[in-house]
């Protein structure tokens, strides 16, 4: 079954409320703990990467002497950096990752099915 | 065999393999949740391909290998600012919008807004950045053919362009997303096979030891170790190390509000399928452009890159397939040839791939969001909708095609990073406000947007990019009506993005929007009564 089409959203000017069972699971206990659990994670490590981010590109601009120190033969500090944020993206996504499997997603999918449950299966949206 | 015979032959050969792949898909779309989501039924792994696909534009295999190429460590800034930027896409963005969203970028804005002024505004802003990006695919195609056909008058380039267009509206208006998709993993595929030869071959004259690498480039470029350190491109005044700055927001914020990547995370079934794929994306996309390193500084070891080669002429844009050339061989051995001919048509087949992402995703937000939501007000059916699709790719195939011609004097990477300076202050403001600020309204939408759009654009039009003699390579090099100092318009361009945002939302009372704030939460972040896959 296709449910597409009796998800249309209508032509009013404005999306129509779906299910009130929205604002009951808005202030479970469960939903609570999960927005805490998710942005305790989120906010914190968009704030570190973008710093670490900015760091390097100010660096770059304004740091010319430290940047250009040779490390190993043609190998300075500048190209480090530069390979240090790939690193770091690699890793963040990996902890990201781990920490939304173990912590986050099965509140997800209990709320999610407490949602199907009390709305008539999901047809009442 | 010549290589220019064997540059045809592979290209045709590129071009029948999506086109079969294109009919193919054709078959199997059925519903508008097939045209423009691909039915929802892609993998974790296979939209990873094809978000790989779709973001390895002509600008990261071309452009970002000539910047380094010609100014040695700055355009690896590129590259960073490309990866990093994901992060922010996976972190805040991808699984909130899968599950909140259905085929449009505003989608997710009408899901609490006003329809029509929120769908208006995010329509216009997804055909702009789309066209930009366009743009630079555009100009790729018209020098691959310049070098690979030896013609250096502007009707082969012209024609080329043309030619490209057509195939674009092609693909979109037949395949599809389905087809678009198989298309994108298809090139993924073939772009890092071949990005991991030329690679190989280039570490192999230098004994695989990258300081090796580094030393030859250095001594080549005739600029010595300044080559190797930040600086040589944007460190010579404090106007361009400003530059240099609001060069490196715009490409860590713009890829969360690139059209053609958001849409893209409607093609898999669940938000942890969505996750799935920006980590391979991540992935993926970072050992490109670990490899690109070694293109850029490979080139400039290996190639002629000083004043009046054919490398600095197009401003870069052919050092890569140069550079295949000559580890293949050099000029004029079969070697050199093939790798030059194989490495042309994987580029070829990544402008292909690419725009028709990006056509995809402009047509499709005319249809659903300006035809169906806003003249039609809702009342369309899908087939109709799907047909009005496939009419704005050919208009805006049009206009792609009419815009690249006057713009091929401009560095494919540079034409790139101004699309993501759009995305990043005219879309990125209202998404992450919508996701994540409760009182944010329709009025804060439409302004954030509008504002964001029109300041970016704006100063780019008085930039010296548009006009006057000092970059040389300015649209209209003889007048000039400059006066915004930056090429770069991003560090104005996105706080004001934001700023419009506030200031419109604090301006008006929509308690509507802040009441229906409740459900998207909930929805966003459990995926409770989210669009589901097809089954067909």
């Amino acid at each position: 079954m296709s449910t597409e089409a009796t998800g249309a959203y209508r032509a009013h000017d404005q999306a129509s409320r779906h299910d009130p069972v929205y604002d009951e699971l808005h202030d479970s206990a469960d939903f609570i703990e999960l927005r805490r659990r998710f942005r305790v994670f989120a906010f914190p490590a968009t704030l570190a990467f973008l710093s670490w981010y900015l760091l390097y590109v100010v660096m770059s601009n304004w740091a010319d002497g430290f940047m250009s120190k040779q490390v190993v033969g043609h190998i300075n500090v500048a190209l480090v950096f530069g390979l240090l944020q790939f690193a770091s993206t690699f890793v963040l996504a990996w902890l990201y990752s781990r920490y939304m499997n173990r912590n986050v997603d099965q509140l997800a999918r209990d709320i999610e099915l407490r949602f199907n449950n009390e709305s008539n299966g999901g047809v009442g949206r | 065999m010549s290589s220019e015979t064997l540059a045809t032959i592979l290209f045709i050969i590129v071009v029948g393999i999506t086109v079969a792949i294109t009919f193919w898909a054709s078959r199997q779309n059925k519903s508008a949740a097939d045209y423009y989501a691909g039915g929802r039924s892609f993998s974790g792994f296979q939209n990873g391909l094809a978000i790989s696909g779709d973001y390895m534009s002509a600008a990261s295999f071309l452009g970002i290998s000539g910047l380094i190429a010609l100014a040695g460590y700055d355009g690896f800034l590129y590259s960073i600012g490309f990866l990093v930027a994901w992060l922010v896409a996976l972190l805040l963005v991808a699984e909130l919008l899968r599950n909140s969203g259905r085929f449009t970028m505003a989608d997710q804005l009408a899901f609490r807004m006003k329809q029509r002024p929120v769908r208006t505004a995010a329509a216009t802003s997804t055909v702009v950045v789309s066209i930009f990006y366009l743009l630079a695919q555009m100009v790729g195609a018209g020098a691959l053919v310049t070098l690979l056909l030896g013609v250096e008058g502007d009707f082969a380039k012209r024609l080329t362009i043309v030619l490209v267009g057509a195939l674009m509206v092609f693909y979109v208006t037949v395949g599809g997303m389905r087809g678009t998709t198989w298309v994108q993993i298809v090139k993924a595929v073939l772009l890092i096979g071949g990005t991991i030869l030329i690679t190989v071959l280039v570490l192999a004259k230098f004994d695989f030891n990258l300081s090796t690498l580094l030393g030859a480039a250095a001594d080549n470029s005739g600029k010595g170790e300044a080559f190797l350190q930040p600086g040589l491109k944007y460190g010579a005044t404090t106007t361009s190390q400003i530059d240099f700055l609001s060069l490196g927001l715009a490409l860590v914020l713009g890829t969360a509000g690139l059209p053609h990547i958001l849409i893209r995370f409607y093609t898999v079934p669940t938000a942890k399928d969505a996750r799935t794929s920006v980590n391979w994306a991540i992935g993926i996309i970072g050992a490109f452009y670990l490899m690109s390193l070694v293109l850029g500084f490979g080139a400039a070891a290996l190639l002629d890159t000083g004043p009046g080669s054919k490398v600095a002429a197009t401003t870069g844009n052919l050092a890569s397939p140069l550079l295949a050339q000559e580890v293949g061989g050099g000029d004029g051995t079969t070697g050199g040839a093939i790798l030059l001919a194989f490495i042309s048509a994987v580029a070829f087949a990544t402008i292909l791939a690419v725009v028709a992402g990006l056509t995809l995703t402009s047509a499709s937000s005319v249809a659903h969001d300006l035809y169906a939501t806003v003249w039609k007000r809702g009342q369309a059916t899908e087939k109709d909708e799907v047909k009005v699709a496939r009419i704005a790719a050919f208009v805006i195939g049009g206009i792609a095609i009419a815009l690249a011609i006057p713009a091929q004097k401009l560095n494919i990477a540079f034409l790139v990073a101004l699309a993501f300076a759009v995305a990043a202050s005219a879309n990125l403001p209202s998404l992450i406000y919508n996701l994540f600020w409760r009182q944010f309204n329709t009025r804060g939408a439409v302004w954030a947007i509008y504002g964001g759009l029109i300041t970016c654009v704006g100063l780019v039009f008085f930039s010296p990019v548009v006009s006057g003699p000092e970059t040389g390579t300015a649209l209209f090099a003889d007048h000039d009506w400059s006066w915004f100092p930056l090429s770069n318009p991003g560090i104005i361009s996105i706080p004001a993005g934001f700023l419009f945002g506030w200031l419109g939302t604090v301006t008006s009372k929509e308690p509507e929007t802040a009441e229906r704030y409740t459900e998207l939460e909930v929805r966003a972040l459990t995926g409770a009564g989210m669009e589901r896959a097809v089954h067909h």
